[in-house]
């Protein structure tokens, strides 16, 4: 006996992930529309949780969803943070002058120039990363992350060690976490889906889920990809946000610093990793004035919630446990 | 073909080398043990090198009664004995617990640790260089063809190498070296034939810290400026080396540091004529890696080993 | 009757050490044969090489007409060949349902844009995966578990799940490595009972290595014996267990009555 109301609500789960999305899309509209009312403090402040949260979300589908521990995420902001300031340096002059939704739109193109490029260099790191376990990939990709912030230290185009500034910023609440929201989106439904299992399945045993018929090699690259066009996305952000980059600003400690929200959040939550971003940030506003204990509180935090709760604060991975006596 | 210029660079790249070797040994080593890598190793170089500032500090009153060779090499040795303790202390502390989890967790773990000797390291002695005391006098000797080598970079040479040799010979011939090459070639057969693995670990631990802590006054004297951070990109060279030897194996890690000393050199000194920009010498490093990682991943000297399935 | 899997003088060495020599094997559609052998004969060798963990240093493998020369892993479970672990390699953090529905993946028609778009074709095959996952699992008598972790299920039913899992490949031969090891004589009965209806019901044939005699005699219709990586006799049950060469190769082990 169909129930015009079980119909009702199961449309409504049917379409979740839209309605989740269409959601996000408002609030950020909304916030965007209430942004004059708050102090310049807590608009900077959100922001910056925004850009984290885009971070540390990509970042979890490398390192948690998929379990390939990337220590390279940094490397992937730069190179979407110099691609898009680049962009609108170049074309500054030009938009200086023109009607404020061409500048909105050349922003956007910038952004999502920025993104691809990222997700190029992305493959990159993914390809050759294919082979290597825990602790071999993520020195390979620490290096990589190193390799692309000495090129651009090293690049007079691109200010070299002086870095870029004057950067148009175009930054705003409305972006961020509008971004953000599609991040989100896009992490969450593909890990949710029959197609996107497949991605935890590598994690959890890959020769298992090569068994299985999965494709890991796609899977290991697809992570990476798309990881890394957010943290592009994030980094384009963060450029015209502070008007100012230099690659010192995305060296291996930056990359850390996403990597300590994933876990804190707990690897493989999507949720987990977006709530530790905003309170990683609050932390780093809070402790500003005692910018010397900051790290080492971070550090501290690491080593107990590894030997405390290591799967942070809503993961639940269970890796196939390696006990020291075996091979 | 500038001989002497090549002869030059060799000795410098061997000096550099010495240095990222005897790091490469101690992550090398632990690998075997642990099958992890010790990601604050590095930082172990940076304290060893502190370690040394202050001794001498402290110390210096006492030393004007000594020959300077001696003096220093009580810098060193009391240095080694600091960083052997610390590395012990950081093992029990922090990796200890956490011997049956995944080697992830352990990771993320060494990575905290990392930070918090290094971030710890600032606030102590503050973020900007300190020079380093001259520990010994420093002549530079002339070597026929325009070659010259200093006396602290003969120090660093012999000194390593008699490590080294040091080394070998507590490996080979010690009974603790025999449980520690059991204890890397099969931990549950070593435990089962009554080897201490506790202490064991604690011994390759100390033994590691104590070399980087003498690679950390090495790099001192070299290069005069010491800071809080210095540890961290000889720290992943030196991983490369050992990798680049082949991980586990303490020939292969010897022979890695020389190498990767050698080429980031070479790169830097020929940088005009290879078209290599010198301020990319921090990813030679990372090149050779990704390279020995995609070519030959067990390393020069190293065997593969395959997951059980 | 062309065989629906062949190997031909297959040769496995690592590096010094020949694991197997030699090796001549086949299977008809729908056979049960098993695999035994004392330990470190090479049973669990020749499951990786089938299934493509290992390449074979010599020799042919054929499955369906088709080489099973140089293919990925998952390529070739994409051919029809599925297995099962001697150690349980269960998705440790995915429920039991999770675990059926990822060994569909093979068989998904999309990918990642519609796992974003999510349309009514998304929505569909998603619901068809459902209905499928859940009567697999109905047949095993796992539904009601289907929301549980994986790795809560009490140790027999999580060797149940494993071949559900693989069957839900759509596999036309299933390799069950070890499946009793563990189990309890009752549960060796229904794993017996078990793999007769799996084969019967999906129409597959099934190679089994195990090490308990009574369960290989139950279930095999030919038994195929390895020693040190070479095949020392071959037959039905009554002919492998009266074979003097089989007898003298397990001189030593613990004899299990059949």
């Amino acid at each position: 006996m169909e129930n015009p109301n079980a119909r009702k609500s199961d449309a409504v789960k049917k379409h979740i992930a839209h309605l989740a999305l269409a959601a996000g899309l408002a609030a950020s509209v909304a916030l965007y529309a209430i942004a004059p009312q708050l102090d310049d403090y807590a608009v900077n402040i959100l922001v910056l949780a925004g850009i984290n949260i885009i971070l540390a979300v990509s970042l979890n589908l490398v390192n948690g969803h998929t379990g390939q521990f990337s220590l390279g995420h940094a490397g992937f902001m730069a190179a979407g943070a110099y691609t898009s300031s680049i962009i609108t340096l170049t074309l500054a002059p030009i938009l200086a002058s023109a009607p404020a939704w061409q500048a909105q739109a050349a922003f956007f193109a910038a952004l999502l120039a920025g993104g691809l490029f990222a997700s190029f260099c992305g493959f990159l790191v993914g390809v050759p990363s294919l082979r290597l376990r825990g602790d071999y990939l993520a020195i390979v990709t620490l290096g990589f992350g190193e390799i692309i912030r000495v090129v651009i230290q090293n690049t007079n185009a691109l200010g070299g060690a002086r870095g870029l500034e004057g950067i148009p910023p175009y930054t705003n609440l409305l972006w961020t976490f509008g971004i953000a929201t599609v991040a989100i989106y896009v992490v969450a439904s593909l890990v949710n889906s029959t197609y996107g299992r497949g991605f935890i399945s590598v994690r959890d045993d890959e020769i298992a889920a090569e068994a299985m018929g999965i494709n890991t090699t796609k899977y290991k690259v697809a992570a990476f990809v798309i990881g890394a066009f957010f943290a592009g996305l994030a980094g384009g952000l963060y450029a015209h946000f502070i008007s100012y980059i230099a690659p010192e600003g995305f060296n291996f400690l930056k990359s850390v610093d996403v990597v300590v929200m994933v876990i804190l959040g707990g690897m493989g939550s999507t949720p987990g990793v977006a709530a530790a971003a905003v309170l990683l940030t609050l932390m780093n506003e809070l402790l500003r004035d005692f910018e010397q204990y900051r790290m080492i509180v971070f550090a501290l935090l690491l080593i107990v919630l590894m030997i405390v709760r290591p799967q942070g604060l809503l993961g639940n991975f269970q890796r196939r446990k390696r006990k020291a006596s075996q091979p | 073909m500038d001989w002497a210029n090549l002869t030059q660079q060799l000795i410098n790249g061997l000096s550099l080398g010495a240095i990222y070797a005897l790091i490469a040994l101690g992550y090398t080593m632990v690998y075997g043990v642990l099958r992890f890598i010790n990601f604050a190793h590095g930082d172990v170089f940076m304290i060893g090198a502190f370690a040394g500032l202050y001794v001498h500090r402290w110390l210096k009153p006492f030393f004007q009664w000594m020959p300077e060779f001696l003096s220093a090499l009580f810098v060193l040795l009391l240095s080694m004995c600091i960083c052997a303790a610390l590395g012990i202390l950081i093992e029990k502390l922090a990796y200890k617990p956490l011997r049956q989890r995944s080697r992830l967790t352990v990771l993320i773990t060494a990575i905290g640790v990392s930070l918090l000797l290094s971030y710890g390291a600032q606030l102590l002695f503050g973020a900007a260089p300190k020079g380093f005391p001259q520990l010994i006098k420093n002549d530079t000797h002339n070597l026929p063809g325009a070659v010259s080598i200093t006396t602290e970079q003969i120090v660093v040479l012999v000194v390593t190498l008699l490590l080294l040799i040091s080394l070998r010979f507590i490996v080979q011939k010690t009974r603790m070296g025999l449980a520690m090459r059991a204890l890397s070639n099969n931990p549950t057969a070593a435990s089962l034939m009554g080897v201490n693995t506790d202490a064991v670990i604690s011994f390759t631990f100390g033994l590691g810290s104590a070399l980087a802590a003498a690679a950390g006054i090495f790099f001192a004297m070299l290069y005069q400026a010491i800071d809080p951070f210095m540890g961290i990109l000889p720290g992943i060279k030196a991983f490369v080396a050992a990798v680049l030897g082949g991980v586990g194996n303490i020939a292969g890690a010897a022979l890695g540091g020389f190498l990767i000393g050698l080429v980031e050199t070479l790169v830097v000194g020929y940088s005009k004529n290879i078209g290599i920009p010198p301020g990319f010498r921090d990813a030679v490093a990372f090149v050779i890696l990704i390279l020995i990682l995609m070519f030959k991943p067990a390393g020069l000297l190293g065997k593969s080993e395959r997951e059980k399935v | 009757m062309s065989d629906l899997l062949k190997l031909e003088r297959v040769t496995m060495e690592f590096g010094g050490l020949r694991a197997i020599g030699d090796l001549d094997f086949h299977i008809a559609p729908e056979e049960m044969v098993g695999l035994i052998g004392p330990n470190g004969a090479g049973k669990t060798t020749v499951f990786n090489i089938i299934t493509g963990v290992y390449k074979p240093t010599r020799g042919a493998i054929c499955f369906n007409g088709a080489s099973l020369h140089d293919k990925k892993a998952n390529r070739i479970t994409a051919l029809g060949i599925a297995r099962t672990f001697q150690n349980i390699r269960l998705f440790g953090s995915l429920s039991v349902f999770d675990n059926v529905r990822t060994a569909m993946n093979g068989r998904l028609r999309h990918g990642i844009i519609h796992s974003l778009t999510r349309g009514p074709a998304f929505r569909a095959e998603e619901e068809r995966i459902r209905g499928e996952v859940l009567a697999l699992l109905d047949i095993f008598g796992l539904k009601n578990d289907a929301d549980r972790q994986a790795t809560d299920l009490p140790y027999g039913d999580q060797r149940r799940l494993e071949i559900v899992r693989a069957l839900a490949t759509g596999p036309k031969l299933l390799l069950l490595d070890e499946p009793a090891a563990g189990m309890n004589p009752t549960e060796k009965v229904r794993l017996m009972e078990l793999i007769h209806f799996v084969q019967a019901k999906f129409r597959i044939a099934v190679l089994l290595v195990e090490h308990d005699m009574r369960v290989v005699m139950g279930v095999c219709q030919r038994i195929v014996v390895l020693d040190h990586g070479q095949k020392i006799a071959e037959g039905t049950p009554q002919a492998i267990q009266r074979d003097p060469k089989v007898i003298e190769a397990y001189l030593g082990e613990e004899a299990h009555h059949a």
